[in-house]
């Protein structure tokens, strides 16, 4: 054997590493990054001249389980046509085996970075709507994302709003069971097996500090709209104060993160839209449903919503009485 | 004294099979050498070159001790105590390499009384040419060198080893389906030149009398075989699923960011 030197280990390394798209319309530009389940690279899709993000798996595992998984995520996408949430193209098996999918590439920043750059209050609030709108949207379709995060929140070049990253989501049935993709067995007990939040091993994906309380006791079986409720509660709480351990902000805000981020699903908001709306409300200067308010903090908001009219009145007012007193004199 | 073979090129290399670690551990004789071989294959020259740059010896002293090491890796099944959800392997084998070392005078003792321990095969000369060649003087800055960093050159010799051997393999394949070429362009474009610019697929097409395009398909077969069989030789150190991810994705560098 020659010997081989550490440039030719890399080359070597690289030359593992970076998919075989030989059969494919599709050739790397650069890798993006890796995740826990794949690498996303940057790549021109040939035949429509155009930029996209491919997601690949990196290493081939006995079980499939993760080809299955990354694929489930494909399918979801497809069934998920939103301006909130990443388009997928295209989906396959690469010649060397690894499965992938096509997505659109979302050119811009995640929402963990935005905040750290200063970005004000309101406007960070009306990008947790947009977050809420999406993740409503999924709802709608019977579809758990069960990892949202700022991490997984892109934020466009032209102000759009993307969630990211639905490797693990769950896709209800109305009896609460898992689509065709991860059905039950025969004896019924297969939900936890096959469900993608759950590796062979038993661990349960998700993060810690986002992921609902059901969630991280493996109650994925019984998981449901509350369960990203309490996510977005999270992210509305990291939007706040980054970094903070408890509901920060002002204080309707804070009220509203606790309810979403409520120990008890039965406590939280019933849906994402809901939560998006009482966010809008406190941006509208309206009343919110998690913060009862007696007649001191009626008056400090309503005299906050009508603080320009407020103004113009009393401006008003006081030119007038000194006009008065300057024609008695 | 008996002569076991160990790391000779096997001609052959199944598309899938069990575990190297799994199989040191059978019960079943031939697939408790067959598991063992691979270990031995694999790490040897790593562990080498470890002994005679960690612990300071010299290339007579590094040889008997290696050899020792792996006798008795072999006849203590020491593989047996082995636990993948506690460590890598390579940490393992460090660990009682260490231990080994540690006692040291009774080791020497041993090989003095040279006991009846089944020698073991191993191309020393072509280690101490590889350690003479890599650009790490010895001593220089890694004697004494922290566990980290011990761990650091372990994982990256064993890198070498992996890469060598399955280029090994895939040479073999190459020449048993008759794609010498497939092989040979691979070894010019991603090896030979690796520190400098490497010619081009046109100027490789030319050389070869080929299309360029041509040399485009030849590459990628080369490397997605070199991959397939990297990871097959990788599967087969790992004792388990989670670990052979996670080395897997360290040996492609492609670990989560």
């Amino acid at each position: 054997m020659s010997w081989l030197s550490v440039d030719a280990i890399l080359r070597l390394q690289t030359a593992s590493a970076l998919p075989d798209l030989s059969a494919t319309r599709y050739r790397i530009v650069e890798r993006i990054a890796s995740g826990g389940m794949g690498t996303v690279y940057l790549a021109e899709d040939s035949a429509l001249g155009r930029r996209v993000a491919l997601k690949i798996l990196d290493v081939p595992e006995a079980s499939g389980e993760l080809a299955a998984r990354l694929l489930r995520e494909a399918k979801i996408l497809a069934r998920l046509e939103h301006p909130g949430i990443v388009p997928v193209h295209d989906a396959g098996t690469l010649a060397d085996g690894r499965v992938f999918y096509a997505m659109k590439l979302v050119e811009g920043r995640r929402l963990d970075r935005l905040v750290s750059s200063g970005e004000s209050l309101p406007h960070r609030l009306r990008l947790f709507q947009r977050i809420c709108d999406a993740v409503a949207f999924a709802h709608a379709r019977k579809i758990l994302h069960r990892d949202l995060k700022p991490e997984n929140i892109m934020l466009g070049s032209f102000g759009e709003v993307l969630v990211m990253d639905w490797g693990i989501a769950k896709s209800l049935r109305a009896g609460g069971g898992f689509d065709t993709a991860t059905r039950p067995n025969e004896a019924g007990h297969a939900h936890e097996k096959s469900d993608p939040a759950i590796t062979a091993h038993g661990a349960i994906l998700g993060t810690p500090g986002y992921m609902s309380p059901e969630q991280a006791r493996g109650e994925v079986g019984s998981l449901d709209e509350r369960s990203d409720v309490y996510s977005l509660g999270a992210i509305l709480q990291y939007l706040l104060e980054p970094g903070a351990s408890s509901a920060a902000g002002p204080r309707p805000l804070a009220a509203i993160a606790r309810k979403a981020m409520a120990s008890n699903p039965a406590d939280r908001y019933t849906s994402a839209a809901e939560l998006g709306l009482d966010v809008a409300r406190y941006l509208d200067g309206l009343p919110v449903s998690a913060y009862p308010e007696n007649i001191y903090r009626r008056a400090t908001r309503w005299a906050a919503r009508y603080r320009v009219a407020i103004v113009l009145v009393l401006t008003y007012l006081i030119f007038r009485t000194l006009l008065l007193f300057w024609f008695r004199r | 004294m008996e002569d076991t073979k160990i790391g000779g090129p096997s001609g052959k290399f199944p598309a899938t099979r069990w575990s190297a670690i799994v199989a040191a551990r059978s019960t079943d004789a031939a697939e408790r050498t067959r598991g063992l071989e691979t270990v031995v294959e694999a790490y040897w020259k790593p562990i080498y070159k470890y002994v005679r740059i960690r612990w300071n010896k010299s290339n007579e002293d590094a040889k008997d001790l290696t050899q020792e090491f792996f006798s008795r890796l072999i006849e203590k099944n020491y593989l047996g105590d082995f636990d993948p959800s506690k460590a890598r392997l390579r940490t393992f084998l460090r660990v009682c390499v260490d231990h080994f070392l540690g006692n040291e005078a009774k080791a020497a003792t041993r090989l003095k009384r040279g006991d009846a321990a089944q020698h073991i095969s191993l191309d020393f000369d072509a280690a101490e040419a590889e350690l003479r060649r890599a650009s790490q003087p010895l001593g220089g800055g890694v004697i004494g060198g922290s566990p980290e960093s011990m761990d650091d050159f372990l994982e990256k010799e064993f890198l070498r080893s992996l890469f060598g051997l399955s280029l090994e393999s895939l040479q073999r394949f190459c020449e048993t389906h008759g794609k010498q070429t497939h092989f040979r362009l691979f070894e010019i474009h991603d090896i030979e030149n690796s520190d400098v610019k490497p010619p081009t697929y046109a100027d490789l097409a030319a050389q070869f009398g080929i299309a360029t395009t041509d040399v485009t398909n030849y590459l990628a077969f080369a490397r997605r075989e070199f991959r397939r069989i990297s990871l097959e030789k990788l599967r087969e150190m790992t004792g388990s699923e989670d670990e052979f991810r996670r080395e897997a994705r360290a040996l492609l560098g492609v670990s989560p960011e």
